[in-house]
């Protein structure tokens, strides 16, 4: 590489990069944090300080959103993982030829619509004069419409059902590498369904479930439409404040605090999570 | 657990039971959906009124407005599709170069550059859109005020949700096009300078017509992740709004079957783009 030619296509290629995950990434984020020191002492004065932050401990609206958002995504991941694992075991390990394909390519259904079609979807199903109350009222079950959509249950249906795909695609591609002798090895050693599961399947899957359950868990922590679509009035998403403070109050300062809290978050998890499952972001995510 | 080793009947009915319900769950939303963009009343609900194709093809003279004739959407679906069209060009070029950078190139400081390129894949998307909103709409007005220059380019409108999906798309068409790169047999492309093509020659004779078929996938991919994304896209929109900002403020005020009609389309033409790239690489395949 230090040929001049060498030198020469390795700028070619390196300023592209460089352009893009500077001015795209990096740079936004780094004033996106200086905006989230500065307080506004008039109109057209700043200085530095830390009242957005002290802001979000002392109003009690702001950090319990936070700590709540944070939960609910870390149970919609986990529900995510219990619900898709048998299913991409029967994918990769049960199903043989044409099946294997086609349930896989059901798995790739919601997919193919948009994340506010799917969120609108469950309306349908989930509202008031929705399908599932019609249902329920035709069958004799219900006396009046029953309201199923508007608290926590709805948008962790729809938050589940978000993140299946991405929970299905990694853990098959894993399992299926998985070789049918050192499960039968597990067994043959004595081992029942629970001590091979836990000895042998989920430590070979584990890249797989982690970066699932990385994605999932981003995508939920993120994720500003079904919450807001699906959500009552008390089942509010941090995303939401975020998108208060900068569209609708205009307050950007407030905004970049809580915009860095959220990514501080997120961060954290995903650090934590690969630590301690002893995965790398590279292995996880390239 | 695997086919080798014997399993109840309960078990198996059980865990068929499962799988129907799984899918069940994955396509009702959907099916619902598409179904009320035919029902022929006001409202997308039960009881059923019969057949129309209203939702797509009424002019407005019988107080309903089709998709066809809603001038609204239809300037929002030719906004998103002109997103997607430059989303889909900067990502796979970039995807392109960040490919060959990081398969073939060797050079100090990659494996820290690597992090860098997989870092927007685990930043939530309104925080992404966010960080943009306020370091190029800051520099806007920051411009603005010390100079009277005014760049109506770094407000918030279609540049910047370009800028704000590339942020993250080219990531994800990097890890595509590299995979597709890492398998290529780099002896064809020495063959190709033994026989005396220049190293450009060789790229594009031998090593890009390899790519081909990733290079096709990443372009779908992002093409269709732009025409849906929401979460970063709403944080940088101006007056001219994508379909998905138009459609979820519709939403807001109400839900008519024109948006299940809308939903229907957009489900039909990415599914019409899936199967037709699965067809071609399962013929390249045979």
């Amino acid at each position: 590489m230090n040929s001049p030619a060498g030198r020469l296509s390795l700028w070619l290629l390196l300023t592209p990069f460089l352009l893009w995950i500077v001015l795209l990434v990096v740079l936004p984020h780094l004033q996106m944090l200086r905006v989230s020191f500065q307080v506004r002492e008039s109109w057209d004065t700043l200085a530095w300080g830390l009242q957005q932050y002290q802001n979000f401990f002392a109003e009690a609206y702001y950090w319990r959103t936070f700590v709540r958002t944070g939960l609910m995504s870390l149970f919609t991941t986990l529900l995510t993982l219990l619900i898709a694992f048998p299913i991409a075991w029967y994918i990769a390990r049960l199903a043989r030829g044409r099946a294997k394909g086609l349930l896989f390519l059901g798995c790739l259904i919601p997919f193919w619509a948009s994340e506010l079609v799917r969120t609108y979807g469950w309306m349908i199903l989930l509202r008031e004069s929705g399908l599932f109350s019609s249902w329920l009222q035709a069958l004799g079950w219900a006396d009046g419409p029953v309201e199923m959509l508007y608290n926590d249950v709805a948008v962790i249906i729809g938050l589940v059902y978000n993140g299946l795909l991405f929970m299905v695609v990694p853990l098959v591609t894993t399992l299926d590498g998985l070789d049918e002798n050192l499960v039968e090895a597990g067994y043959d050693l004595g081992g029942g369904h629970g001590t091979v599961l836990r000895e042998v399947v989920v430590p070979w899957a584990m890249p797989g479930i982690v970066s699932g359950c990385i994605v999932v868990f981003m995508l939920t922590l993120g994720s500003y439409l079904t919450p807001t679509l699906m959500g009552g009035k008390d089942s509010a998403w941090f995303t939401q404040q975020i998108f208060t403070q900068f569209i609708t109050r205009f307050n950007w300062e407030q905004g970049a605090a809580l915009g860095v809290l959220l990514l501080v978050l997120s961060s954290a998890i995903v650090w934590l999570g690969l630590k301690l499952t002893g995965q790398s972001l590279r292995r996880v995510m390239g | 657990m695997i086919r080798s080793v014997p399993r109840s009947r309960w078990f198996d009915g059980l865990y068929l039971a499962y799988l129907v319900a799984f899918f069940l769950y994955l396509a009702l939303p959907l099916l619902v959906t598409s179904v009320f963009a035919f029902n022929d009343a006001p409202y997308p609900s039960l009881p059923w009124q019969g057949f129309t194709v209203d939702w797509y093809l009424a002019d407005g003279s019988a107080g309903r407005t089709g998709l066809f004739h809603d001038d609204g959407l239809l300037s929002a679906l030719w906004v998103s599709a002109q997103i997607a069209f430059w989303v889909t060009l900067v990502s796979v070029g970039l995807g392109c170069a960040n490919a060959v950078l990081f398969e073939r190139l060797q050079f100090r400081g990659k494996e820290f550059l690597y992090l860098l390129m997989l870092l927007p894949l685990v930043i939530p998307g309104v925080i992404l859109g966010v960080s943009i909103l306020v370091f190029y709409s800051g520099l806007a007005n920051d411009l603005s005020r010390a100079w009277a220059i005014e760049l109506d380019l770094f407000r918030p409108g279609l540049t910047l949700v370009v800028m704000g999906q590339v942020a993250f798309i080219a990531s994800l068409s990097t890890l595509v096009i590299a995979a597709r790169l890492r398998k290529f047999d780099r002896q064809l492309e020495e063959a190709a300078l033994n026989l005396g093509a220049t190293p450009l020659t060789a790229w594009f004779t031998v090593t890009l017509p390899w790519l081909l078929p990733s290079i096709v996938g990443a372009a779908a991919m992002a093409f269709l992740m732009s025409f849906e994304n929401f979460n970063t896209t709403v944080m940088l929109t101006g007056s001219d709004t994508p379909l998905t900002v138009a459609l979820f403020n519709r939403l807001r005020e109400g839900s008519t079957p024109v948006l299940n009609a809308v939903a229907l389309l957009l489900m039909v033409v990415s599914a019409a783009l899936a199967v037709l790239l699965m067809g071609r690489s399962g013929a390249r395949r045979t």
